[in-house]
């Protein structure tokens, strides 16, 4: 316990913190519950003087906006394929990774690029590989394909329009989950490798002593161990993959989807930011708030879950 | 199953590349472990006989010699494939799985053949679960339990697939002293109850002759001697083994032979005959010693411990090269109080001469 007299000295150390936590985390939270509840609510016309009544009009017109169900299936549709996908590849990787002796770190540079890459331009070379159209050197006319259709071509198939203008919504969400594992990868790679390489050896010894296969040492030795970060690995993966919105913008541009359709692979996020756009904060704010229920609740389910397959 | 170990050697590549040293861990060593008996690895830290033991496991690879399991060649062959039991100095219990869990992994991993029935599996893991005595904890933990219990299944879980081979890798060094009192005369009725041929490593000259069939006394990568307990402690070929075995430590004095006779300083204690007039180490174990009133070696009396059947007197001596020499004689015989100085007979088997500069024993003829 620190002396009374030398109280105010901590404070006054602690101070910057708590002032800036109060002014940009804490002040915008009670501000989104305020707005959430306050019918219609829109900052301009707040100072113009208007009025609101309390309620919860600004959730019921969010539910049964036709636009926001579709950001909130699409948010679902590729949390729910991308966080599977992403943490079985990061764990295959990672042991082969921690199997190998020479080049290893090498590869771990390699594994861990995206995560230091700028993911905008990462969306746009992940545009240029899928586009439909692309330009040969030299050549002034855009009279070939972007590098996959160029592969599917070579094995004879028919080139897809992946994303461009007339692209149908499948084509559009596979290119979406392949940049969104690509780019989840890094990092789980990352915190798996490093779960890997704290498990004790001599479990491995022991098991080859049991005479165990290979894959039972996989599966019960390897993935129990690590477990603890498997957890995390998926909790977080879920709590960002419902964040998703950065990663449709790279690809897709600010218009959310291909050009004859826009909007049509918007977001939570990027639902939020476009009420926001258009001064209806009241609604925007309730979008937010319900984003964090429904992370919230499947945080839950997850650690419920999880808790039972779990070994700490 | 005899274990036969030809010319074995295991080389580390040094660390330090400039230096290009490179470390002898197990130097030629060649033994034949007999079918059924429980053999004690006895060194210091560095001897090479974890290094040894884990050879036999083929967790680690020679660098040069063979090792045989009965008639088979073992040498290039996987742990997998060995079909021998180990258990790890710290046990290496899986911390997912319970206790029968544990105990089960091996026989779930039987293949071809060998492949057993549900019902058979836990019967044999009942059955090892009895033989160490933890058949009551089988839905425990290894956190949830003490050490001396989680050395248990690790020994029961290497016992359950009936290997060829049991290694026990410094089984009692994390045990506290009363229980590693118990457990090694729990791991020598288990041995002897289920007649698998047992191979264990320790730094514990006492733990390795209680127990032991044979002992194994490693320095350096290089055996010094083989044989039985009594054997060794009673016959040591060098210095090194003198030293290493017994407790209280053998007694050793800078001494010289003129003329048939062993000098400590200015006194002859006691006649070697056939032995050339010489510099050398003599051992003489503590219990070596006889108090005599008119004996030939004389020392100043530091102080006398009893301890009931017996007491240690402590005492110096000017050719001793340990701080004190310790004498172990029977409660019986009484020193006189006040005395500074206590007088010796020698018992000659128990006086070992060793040469001066290569420490290895010279022998003299007892009478």
């Amino acid at each position: 316990m620190v002396d009374s007299k030398q109280q105010w000295k901590a404070w006054l150390y602690l101070s910057p913190a708590i002032v800036l936590l109060l002014v940009f985390t804490a002040w915008p939270i009670i501000n989104t519950l305020r707005m959430a509840f306050l019918e219609n609510y829109s900052g301009l016309q707040e100072i113009g003087g208007a009025t609101f009544n309390f309620g919860i009009g600004n959730f019921l017109t969010v539910i049964k906006y036709k636009k926001f169900l579709q950001c909130l299936s699409n948010t679902i549709f590729l949390c729910i394929t991308t966080v599977p996908i992403s943490t079985m590849l990061a764990l295959l990787i990672a042991v082969a990774l921690n199997s190998i002796k020479p080049l290893q770190k090498l590869l771990q540079t390699i594994f861990f690029l995206p995560y230091v890459t700028n993911s905008i331009a990462i969306g746009m070379v992940f545009a240029a590989m899928f586009n439909i159209i692309g330009l040969r050197p030299g050549n002034a006319y855009a009279d070939t394909w972007g590098i996959i259709n160029n592969v599917i071509q070579f094995f004879g198939g028919e080139p897809i329009n992946w994303i461009n203008a007339g692209s149908d919504y499948m084509p559009n969400m596979i290119v979406m989950i392949i940049y969104i594992v690509w780019n989840a990868l890094p990092f789980k790679i990352l915190v798996l490798l490093g779960g890997l390489q704290s498990i004790n050896k001599q479990y491995y010894d022991a098991a080859k002593v049991d005479s165990t296969s290979r894959t039972r040492v996989f599966g019960r030795i390897t993935v129990p161990l690590l477990s603890p970060m498997l957890a995390y690995v998926i909790i977080t993966g879920f709590i960002g993959g419902f964040k998703e919105y950065s990663s449709i913008i790279g690809i897709f541009g600010e218009n959310m989807g291909p050009a004859h359709d826009t909007g049509r692979l918007n977001t939570m996020v990027g639902f939020v930011y476009d009420a926001l756009e258009r001064d209806f904060q009241g609604r925007a704010s309730a979008a937010a708030l319900i984003l964090f229920g429904i992370i919230l609740l499947v945080t839950l389910f997850n650690n419920h879950v999880i808790k039972r397959f779990t070994h700490y | 199953m005899k274990v036969v170990l030809q010319n074995l050697t295991k080389v580390f590549p040094s660390r330090d590349k400039k230096s290009g040293k490179e470390v002898v861990a197990v130097n030629d060593f060649t033994f034949e472990i007999p079918d059924g008996k429980l053999i004690g690895l006895l060194g210091p830290s560095g001897c090479g006989k974890s290094t040894t033991l884990y050879m036999i496991s083929g967790l680690q690879k020679p660098t040069g010699g063979k090792i045989f399991f009965g008639e088979d060649d073992v040498t290039e062959l996987t742990t997998e494939n060995r079909g021998i039991g180990l258990v790890f100095q710290n046990y290496a219990l899986y911390p997912h799985m319970t206790v029968k869990q544990n105990i089960l992994f091996p026989l779930q991993n039987l293949k071809g053949e060998d492949k057993m029935s549900k019902a058979d599996m836990l019967e044999r893991a009942h059955w090892a679960a009895k033989l160490v005595q933890i058949d009551d904890l089988m839905d425990r933990k290894p956190s949830e339990m003490s050490g001396g219990q989680q050395q248990r299944v690790a020994i029961a879980r290497a016992l359950v697939k009936m290997p060829r081979v049991l290694l026990l890798d410094e089984p009692l060094s994390n045990l506290d002293a009363r229980l590693r009192l118990q457990t090694r005369e729990e791991i020598r009725r288990i041995q002897r109850e289920t007649g698998i041929t047992t191979i264990f490593v320790t730094h514990d000259q006492e733990e390795a002759m209680s127990i032991s069939d044979m002992i194994v006394v490693m320095k350096l990568g290089v055996v010094q001697q083989t044989g039985k307990p009594q054997e060794v402690y009673d016959n040591p070929t060098n210095l090194f083994v003198a030293k290493f075995l017994g407790t209280p430590p053998i007694n050793v004095f800078a001494g010289s032979v003129k003329g048939g006779k062993l000098y400590l300083g200015e006194d002859a204690v006691l006649d070697v005959p056939g032995v050339a007039d010489q510099e050398v180490h003599v051992g003489i174990r503590p219990e070596g010693f006889e108090l005599d009133p008119k004996g030939p070696m004389t020392c100043n009396l530091n102080s006398i411990e009893v301890m009931g059947r017996d007491s240690s007197i402590v005492s110096t001596h000017a050719a001793s090269q340990n701080p004190v020499v310790r004498s172990i004689i029977d409660a019986d015989n009484k020193v006189e109080e006040g005395a500074e100085t206590v007088r010796f007979s020698l018992k000659p088997h128990k006086v070992f001469l060793f040469h001066k500069e290569t420490e290895e024993r010279i022998y003299f003829e007892v009478k």
